[in-house]
């Protein structure tokens, strides 16, 4: 059997912070695709720039460059600031923070996208239908395109899901005791690079594998009641 | 904010710049001389060619790329005495060496995952004629298939040279002067954290966009009869 050395619980602890990292990561990924999503379907110019401007950014600047310009920059501007007004403080921002609030920026831009497509895959006669019927625009929002975007986004969300969880394995890079950085670290002391590092890989497998068999039958769920092919 | 330090170290961000672009160009040309066999066996009804294939990109898309650089630079050394009897050692130690081999075998699995969803996505009718004409086998594949098959595959390769672009950037953590390496190493000496993440950011926008247009360039050319009217 392969000799973890005694590390072998703390890269189970990473792995229990990565997941961490990824569902609160995912979270505001969803809230900012859902945010730009409106702001690229809406009627006001500045807010579909806006949008706009937020998918171009993060599809052109890698999220190593975002991740240490937020990680090093932010503390920077706010003790600039505050320098400035006269207080002389010292911050530093959390890797946690840092990493769930880039890893969430950089994947609502690709969740917007999903979420453009789920939404304009929706019949407009529903919507039609449900002014008609006197809704009013949270109700419609609620029970009418929701349910139904939901269908069309699973596929593209599990996707971004897929993607993010191991995006988090860059904020090892900013320290944060997760699966890479703790088999970093046991590598280091034990000498054992190749073993602990293919045991981070074995535990991402993992996460991609029971991901994807989530997603099947999330999706199957979300298609009951559709016609299929026989 | 002062830009005049950027001016004043610029040339290490140019070099940085075009060895991220010297190693996006040679990952990608390597990658893509292997992907089509890759998704060939992908595709074949030889069990013994299949599974391989499969196990083989479940394995480099299932595992985040930063993973696969560490267990080939870092791992490699475990291996030291093994990889010195096979003549092996001089390659793994040098860092250049493990960031073109990572780089290279996860985009083979990603080019063959495309390659084959384009092969699958070419039109039976096409396959059908060819056949009542007598084609089969590797006249087939070279007249009928791969042709319809790289124009199908065009969009999505697009993407993949971008996300290429954007994951050379990870090879800085193994202390390769890419861009942002280069941007790190001057941050370290200078401070001037904004000024030089920023640069490096607006070079890497630069860089992947003149890409896109490129490839929006060649998609028109060569599916332009195919496009919807907008």
């Amino acid at each position: 059997m392969i000799d973890f050395k005694g590390y072998g619980w703390t890269l189970l602890e990473g792995l229990q912070l990565t997941l961490l990292v990824g569902v609160c990561a995912m979270l505001v990924a969803i809230m900012l695709g859902l945010l730009g999503a409106a702001g690229k379907m809406s009627r006001s110019r500045s807010a579909r720039y806006a949008a706009e401007c937020y998918t171009v950014i993060v599809r052109g600047v890698p999220e190593l460059i975002l991740l240490l310009l937020i990680y090093y920059g932010v503390p920077t501007l706010i003790q600039g600031v505050a320098t400035s007004l006269g207080h002389d403080i010292i911050i530093d921002m959390n890797p946690f923070t840092t990493g769930v609030l880039t890893i969430g920026f950089v994947y609502g831009a690709f969740s917007t996208e999903v979420f453009r497509v789920a939404f304009q895959a929706i019949d407009r006669g529903q919507l039609e239908a449900a002014n008609a019927a006197g809704m009013n625009q949270w109700l419609v929002f609620r029970r009418i395109l929701l349910p139904q975007a939901l269908r069309y986004a699973l596929p593209g969300l599990g996707n971004v899901w897929m993607i993010l969880i191991k995006a988090t394995a860059l904020i090892s890079i900013i320290q944060l005791e997760e699966t890479m950085r703790k088999a970093y670290i046991a590598a280091g002391a034990t000498r054992q690079p190749f073993t602990f590092f293919l045991a981070a890989a074995g535990l991402f497998l993992g996460i991609t594998l029971v991901s994807m068999f989530v997603q099947t039958r999330l999706e199957s769920w979300a298609n009951r009641g559709q016609p299929r092919y026989r | 904010m002062d830009f005049s330090i950027v001016a004043e170290h610029y040339p290490t961000l140019l070099d940085g710049a075009l060895i991220t672009l010297y190693l996006t160009l040679l990952s990608l040309s390597i990658g893509f001389v292997f992907a089509v066999p890759m998704a060939l066996c992908r595709l074949s009804e030889n069990f013994f060619l299949a599974k391989p294939a499969y196990i083989y990109v479940l394995c480099f898309r299932g595992t985040p790329l930063i993973v696969q650089i560490f267990l080939i630079y870092y791992g490699s050394g475990q291996f030291r005495a093994e990889l010195t009897g096979l003549g092996l050692w001089e390659y793994f130690r040098s860092a250049w060496f493990c960031a073109v081999l990572s780089l290279t075998l996860n985009t083979i699995a990603y080019t063959a995952e495309i390659f084959r969803g384009a092969i699958q996505a070419v039109p039976r009718g096409d396959i059908e004629a060819a056949n009542a004409c007598g084609m089969s086998g590797i006249l087939l594949f070279r007249r009928i298939i791969l042709p319809k098959a790289f124009r199908l595959a065009i969009p999505a390769y697009g993407n993949e040279i971008i996300f290429t672009l954007q994951s050379t950037s990870l090879v800085s953590v193994i202390t390769i002067l890419d861009l942002t390496g280069a941007a790190r190493k001057l941050v370290s000496k200078t401070f001037a954290v904004y000024e030089f993440y920023l640069t490096a950011a607006v070079i890497y926008l630069v860089m992947t966009y003149t890409i896109v247009f490129i490839f929006k360039w060649i998609e028109k050319r060569l599916s332009g009869h195919l496009q919807r009217a907008e």
